[in-house]
């Protein structure tokens, strides 16, 4: 109940997705964010898309732990 | 799949412990509150990647753990009453109360069914009108934001066979209780998804009033140890604060839209945690203008209140004092799949 997982948008059916994760597709409510688009990736918690994950920071992240291993090399 | 494999790359985790094991000077505790946490940090073997001098402990954020005794009570007395029907998160199922679980008296009859959203139960109250149908609200942040949309959806469609058991709760008062018991931390690895609703601001209060350093942390390898390495020069440079690790979920203001409909619905109240006793303003409450879905309040239950068995220790290891192997009545008469405590 209290995990949750990244998943991508499949179908968008008014306030309800369908959601791809792990293989298999879960209902998710979208009434707590804005703009989702099939596609998107968002956290899927309790049967809610309780936020979009975001590309960007995503792969500022990455980038980060890439600099890192770099420095490290150096 | 997007998003995590490429936080579990053997080669990166290696070269992240490397660096931890690099930068250590002293010896360090950081806690951990989020259930969540606990299992990936167990999962994927990270006590083993880190020098001994890093030290995790587990704190009090499973909201399934921290269920009191007497919630549980009073879902089964109500799981007796005709005509009545429990949904639940699955987890719940076999929490002990005082002298069943929801999943004996499944078993022996009555109706208790797994759901995996308020959503969920609320459509089971649609189809089945001649029922009550009683939705058992857990969870922190994360979970409470749907309950209340699905409070606000019951009340436009006008089900009125439709209940909330509520026992949601927040987060930052039981980390508060916890330091002010003095349990001996450097910092805090904070939970990423309430943060998702929350943003960071809430836990300003621990580097600012307590001088512990707090990261807020996602859910994969890669990300538990980047967070310990953040901690750790947060430590070395005696500088605490709250930084974000987890950036591809958590922005400033959090989930303004989830915030909403938590405030609208919800109202803080004193909350009974398992293990910990009362801790003020922890828990959420429906407000007065949603009684009717209040479940408490439309249909009163009486409960025995019965005391906690004095020897279970649950308490100290939800603040992170004590291992479970360290209690007498663990392998004796608690087992994890049939506890005693929390």
């Amino acid at each position: 109940m209290c995990l949750s997982i990244p998943a991508r948008i499949v179908t968008i059916n008014g306030t309800m997705a369908d959601v791809s994760a792990g293989g298999a597709i879960f209902k998710a409510g979208l009434h707590m964010i804005e703009d989702a688009k099939v596609g998107d990736y968002i956290l899927l918690h309790a049967g809610f898309a309780i936020q979009k994950i975001s590309e960007k920071e995503a792969a500022e992240t990455i980038k980060l732990f890439e600099e890192m291993n770099n420095s490290m090399n150096e | 799949m997007k998003y995590i494999d490429e936080y579990r790359n053997k080669d990166l985790i290696m070269k992240l412990a490397d660096q931890i094991g690099k930068s250590v000077r002293r010896d360090y505790t950081f806690m951990e509150v989020c259930g969540g946490h606990t299992a990936a940090i167990h999962r994927f073997g990270i006590p083993s990647l880190l020098p001994g001098n890093v030290k995790l402990v587990s704190g009090p954020g499973c909201p399934v753990c921290v269920t009191g005794t007497d919630f549980i009570d009073k879902a089964i007395a109500y799981s007796k009453m005709d005509e009545v029907i429990i949904c639940t998160f699955g987890d719940l199922l076999r929490v002990p109360g005082s002298t069943s679980s929801l999943e004996k008296e499944r078993a022996a009859g009555a109706d208790i069914r797994i759901v995996l959203s308020g959503l969920e139960a609320l459509e089971i109250a649609r189809i089945s009108s001649e029922k009550k149908v009683i939705f058992l609200g857990i969870g922190f942040e994360t979970t409470a934001p749907g309950t209340a949309v699905t409070i606000k959806q019951a009340e436009t469609e006008n089900v009125n066979n439709f209940f909330l058991l509520c026992a949601h709760k927040v987060m930052p008062p039981a980390m508060e209780a916890i330091i002010k018991e003095g349990v001996n931390l450097d910092g805090f690895i904070c939970p990423g998804h309430v943060a998702t609703i929350t943003g960071p601001t809430v836990f300003n209060f621990i580097p600012e009033k307590y001088n512990l350093s707090c990261v807020i942390t996602g859910f994969e390898p890669a990300d538990i140890l980047q967070s310990i390495m953040m901690l750790i020069q947060q430590v070395n440079r005696n500088a605490p604060k709250v930084e974000i690790q987890y950036i591809r979920a958590v922005r400033m203001n959090g989930n303004s839209i989830a915030k909403k409909h938590l405030s609208e619905v919800f109202e803080p109240c004193d909350a009974i945690w398992r293990g910990f006793g009362l801790i003020p303003s922890s828990g959420l409450i429906l407000r007065k203008n949603y009684d009717r879905f209040n479940v408490e309040k439309s249909i009163p239950v009486k409960i025995q209140i019965r005391e906690d068995n004095k020897l279970c220790i649950c308490g100290k290891i939800l603040r992170g004092l004590k291992t479970p192997a360290e209690c007498p009545l663990f392998d004796d008469i608690c087992f994890p799949e049939n506890p005693l405590g929390a």
